[in-house]
């Protein structure tokens, strides 16, 4: 695991904690002691590949599964011994849907809204997830990408304070990502807890707080984006320029001893340098350039990307859907 | 009251829209009522005068399956295949108010069925003359009865073979239920069987209310219905799955 400073606690109070959980399927282990806590008006993204355990530690919040081991609060309660209590206050999406197939979006949207004692104006509510025009269409009927907006509006209508989607994205086309994107950023600001599964690294990049990194039913790393991307710099690569006047193969040991640092060759001109790009290391390798008289191409000493850290702590690249 | 009203009238706008279900629940039973009562196929039972007396009480019987036992069942067992029951789950709609929304929207279906075939079978010349107050009660606990095993299939078993089970059993049930061949015109064995079962016993129980039908009435018949009628649902609640 990543270890990172903890983050401020200036969002205010924990509306989702989970302890140590454990979920089993008979001799399956789902989720292996995951720890994480969500707090009003935060993001949260639970990233991972297929499998790692995500929808059973949602589906455990959502009070459809029972702990093996650990315990999980939303809004203080128990999922499943306070049930009638959290559902009043949290709003979910599912994978698949879960509507009835010949339901029209206008009939969903009244029914559900009649569940709840201060629902959102279904009419106002289906234009702002973009389905005012299709008012009459019966879920059937609805493109991928509609079911979903159609999801997350119904996991919204109740004025939630805790928000659990699952893979709120999944099967949506990219200009119906936007929508779901600036719905959930909505959310967020309006002081909503978002608790999202997904295995698509730009979601997380684009709209969560916080990341919460899973796979095989363990966290491997927690943290702001800020905070992992920064946390795993620990090398950075440059190349050289062509009408410089050192000749390739370059002597990747000699640099390595004028930096003090592992450099290894990736191939196309490209050279790594293992260690942080402090300003000794940095003053140390263009000292030694100049020396030569050879110029520099570029120096990549940016963040990594969100998705290198993925790739670096899941060690599967196979498994990524990026 | 709200969610439960909102969901019980959402309930009945779903069933009424499905085709099938409407052929099941008002189309069969007013083609077997007309047609079994116009048209000799099968003899009368002793006693019998006309064949409308012994039609109209088994189609009654039917009818109250039909929506009791098909409709909810085949509906339930989509709903729960497709994620509708583990959805409604996380809303505060709660199991007590749904299936408060599922009793409320079959009695409302067996009501309407009432008003369209009672009407036909009095034009047909059916002449009830037993203890009508009887009627109500019979149709209460034959619809607590089919609703049971309804329940029973959509919880257990996929969508499909609810639905296939359901039409399928909705048949044999037909044919053994005294419905529309008289229990005394099957084999001994078979009709001691079909007692015990409940379409039978409660075509019965409707026959005592309005005076014969083709399945025999009486305190057997009323046990029989009573017993499916309480244990059936049991059963139903306690091996129900929600997904």
């Amino acid at each position: 695991m990543v270890s990172v400073p903890p983050a401020p606690a200036t969002n205010g109070d924990v509306l989702v904690s989970v302890d140590n959980l454990v979920v089993r399927y008979g001799d399956l282990t789902a989720v292996n002691g995951v720890s994480f806590t969500a707090r009003r008006g935060e993001i949260l993204a639970l990233l991972g590949p297929n499998g790692a355990g995500k929808t059973s530690t949602v589906e455990t919040l959502e009070g459809y599964r029972r702990p093996a081991s650990g315990t999980v609060r939303v809004c203080g309660l128990d999922p499943i011994a306070d049930h009638t209590d959290v559902v009043a206050r949290i709003g979910v999406m599912l994978q698949g849907g879960g509507i009835h197939n010949q339901m029209r979006v206008a009939e969903v949207l009244h029914l559900f809204a009649a569940y709840y004692p201060d629902p959102l104006d279904p009419v106002a509510l289906a234009a702002r997830v973009g389905l005012d025009h299709r008012m009459r269409s019966s879920w059937r009927s609805l493109s991928g990408g509609e079911q979903q907006r159609l999801s997350l509006a119904l996991a919204v209508i109740g004025r939630p304070e805790v928000v659990f989607l699952d893979e709120p994205t999944a099967g949506v086309d990219p200009a119906g990502r936007v929508t779901v994107r600036q719905l959930i950023s909505e959310l967020g600001n309006e002081g909503v807890c978002v608790v999202l599964t997904t295995h698509d690294l730009a979601d997380a990049e684009k709209i969560a707080d916080r990341v919460v990194l899973i796979d095989h039913g363990e966290v491997l790393a927690d943290g702001t984006i800020d905070e992992l991307t920064r946390a795993t710099r620990s090398s950075f690569t440059f190349t050289l320029d062509s009408i410089g006047s050192l000749s390739t193969p370059l002597d990747v040991a000699e640099i390595a001893n004028a930096v003090g640092a592992a450099v290894t060759d990736e191939g196309q001109g490209r050279f790594r340098v293992e260690a942080a790009p402090e300003p000794a290391v940095v003053a140390a390798l263009t000292a030694w350039l100049a020396e030569r008289n050879q110029g520099l191409g570029d120096l990549h000493a940016g963040r990594r990307s969100l998705e290198d850290v993925f790739l670096e702590l899941t060690g599967d690249p196979e498994e990524t859907t990026s | 009251m709200r969610p439960w009203w909102a969901q019980t009238v959402s309930e009945l706008r779903l069933t009424l829209r499905n085709g099938e279900q409407l052929l099941v629940g008002i189309i069969i039973p007013l083609l077997v009522l007309v047609f079994f009562s116009l048209v000799a196929i099968v003899p009368l039972p002793a006693g019998a005068t006309q064949r409308i007396d012994i039609v109209a009480p088994g189609v009654l019987a039917l009818a109250v399956m039909s929506s009791a036992m098909v409709s909810l069942g085949i509906g339930t067992g989509f709903e729960r295949q497709y994620g509708v029951l583990k959805r409604l789950g996380a809303t505060p709609l709660g199991r007590g108010r749904w299936l408060a929304a599922k009793v409320a929207c079959v009695l409302v279906l067996i009501g309407l069925q009432m008003l369209v075939l009672v009407p036909v079978a009095l034009l047909l010349g059916w002449n009830p003359t037993g203890s009508i107050w009887l009627l109500a009660p019979a149709l209460l606990a034959g619809a607590a009865a089919f609703a049971g095993i309804g329940l029973l299939m959509a919880g257990t078993l996929r969508g499909t073979l609810t639905l296939a089970l359901a039409n399928g059993l909705y048949l044999v049930f037909l044919l053994l239920g005294g419905m529309v061949f008289p229990l005394d015109q099957l084999p001994t064995v078979v009709a001691d069987i079909a007692r015990l079962l409940p379409p039978a016993a409660l075509t019965g129980a409707v026959g005592d209310a309005t005076g014969s039908s083709g399945a025999p009435g009486g305190a057997v018949a009323w046990v029989v219905l009573v017993g499916w009628a309480v244990g059936a649902p049991a059963v139903a609640a306690w091996r129900f799955r929600w997904e």
